[in-house]
């Protein structure tokens, strides 16, 4: 007995874990873009944003896998759709009663957490068919994996944006603040290079596992061979 | 007559929806491979966007005031439930039509770029013909969009890129690109 529950506790753990790191729903599925590039201009936008949707995924995600055998399959999409857009409608109305500040800095992206994919997707992938605390855990794992990854964009698009960090400046008057990392092109361009980041750990992982030193080296040699004929391809076009 | 024009080409290049808004992005990056299927794609959701527009004007002006915190609910019902019996009628009285849109339509439906258009032209108090224009200056921008889109990476398939960059981190700087010269079209509300 105490074997299966240390068991079933392992298996929340992993869960939780699957969802921050190795699927994360930004940083590896590139789930959810709309809200993370539109809103992810400021550090305490971004995690506004990131805690209203935590919310609203792991509400939907428990009442969602409560009613999982009362829901008939053929609405089943139809009936998330209404459970996620209520917990929209109340964090749209807390956000808007406690902190009109941000709700109006976030505008009708709020709404829009409506048609974020991440959560629709954890309700028919993993919710639907798992017990209440497994889809609290699932949940949990991969909301706070969506708030950190839009965490990291937004202080990266504010400090160099703006040169500041939760509105408080970090650099000295010298510093000029590259404007565009506030507009919408640096959301892409952030969001691109954060991606190459993770993309280069990844792979610098699996070329780790693959091991033996001669081949890595090999590997490596050849990928700067590629990054400078691409190079040159570019200066020659 | 002015201001409609403007509405159009607002919604069209300058606050374009998938390039300064940031919606539409999952099929943006996603399926934008071929020309052809993007601007199909492209008018699909012209079409779909239409729809929204009435729709949500409709809701807005008849239900809406007497229960306001039954807006997104209701958006989302009546237009995934339209565009489905559209989608049927299109079926019946034209199939050339819906071979060329058909299989978009219920994927565009739960796109953020639908109902972010049915909320914010709801938000800025358009009248119906107003949103209606707007809804063609977003659908065509979006289009705009997904066609360039497609045509960079149609030629990026036949680059050597660096096996890092291959894929999202990809598309996503080229999109960052795109957008830096839509910006440009922020000049023109200036002048005008």
């Amino acid at each position: 007995m105490a074997v299966n529950r240390d068991l079933s506790k392992n298996k929340l753990i992993e869960e939780f874990l699957k969802g921050l790191w190795t699927e994360n729903p930004v940083l590896v599925m590139v789930l959810g873009m709309c809200p993370v590039l539109a809103v992810s201009n400021t550090a305490i936008n971004s995690l506004a944003m990131g805690l209203a949707t935590m919310f609203v995924l792991v509400f939907s995600s428990f009442l969602v896998s409560i009613f999982r055998k009362l829901i008939p399959a053929q609405v089943r999409i139809t009936t998330f759709i209404i459970i996620i857009a209520t917990f929209v409608t109340v964090v749209d109305m807390l956000l808007a009663a406690h902190l009109p500040v941000i709700h109006k800095e976030l505008g009708a992206f709020i709404s829009l957490i409506v048609v974020n994919c991440v959560i629709l997707g954890r309700q028919e992938a993993f919710a639907s068919k798992n017990p209440p605390i497994n889809a609290l855990s699932d949940a949990l794992g991969v909301s706070v994996g969506f708030v950190f990854a839009l965490f990291c964009l937004g202080s990266v698009r504010e400090i160099l944006g703006n040169g500041s960090f939760f509105g408080i400046p970090l650099f000295g008057s010298d510093f000029e603040p590259w404007i565009v990392m506030i507009l919408p092109p640096g959301g892409f361009f952030a969001l691109g290079f954060i991606l190459l980041f993770f993309n280069q750990i990844r792979q610098r992982k699996k070329r780790a596992r693959e091991k033996n030193g001669s081949g890595a080296s090999w590997k490596q040699s050849r990928y700067t061979t590629e990054y400078i004929t691409e190079n040159e391809h570019g200066i020659s076009d | 007559m002015g201001e409609l024009f403007w509405i159009f080409i607002s919604a069209l290049l300058v606050n374009n929806f998938v390039l300064s808004y940031f919606l539409g992005i999952c099929p943006f990056l996603g399926v934008s491979n071929k020309l052809e299927t993007a601007f199909r794609l492209g008018l699909a959701n012209i079409f779909v966007m239409i729809i929204t527009a009435l729709c949500a004007w409709l809701l807005n002006t008849l239900i809406l005031p007497y229960a306001p915190y039954l807006r997104l609910i209701s958006f989302i019902i009546v237009i995934a439930s339209t565009v489905q019996f559209v989608e049927m009628a299109i079926k019946k009285l034209s199939p050339d039509l819906f071979r060329a849109l058909g299989i978009f339509l219920p994927l565009i439906t739960t796109n953020c770029a639908i109902l972010g258009l049915a909320l914010f032209a709801t938000n800025k108090g358009y009248d119906l013909l107003e949103s209606l224009i707007y809804a063609l200056g977003a659908g065509g921008g979006i289009t705009l969009a997904f066609v360039l889109m497609a045509g960079i990476r149609e030629e990026t398939r036949i680059l050597d890129v660096p096996r890092v960059i291959e894929g999202t981190a990809l598309s996503l700087i080229i999109a960052g690109i795109l957008s830096l010269t839509f910006m440009g079209f922020a000049g023109m509300f200036s002048a005008a």
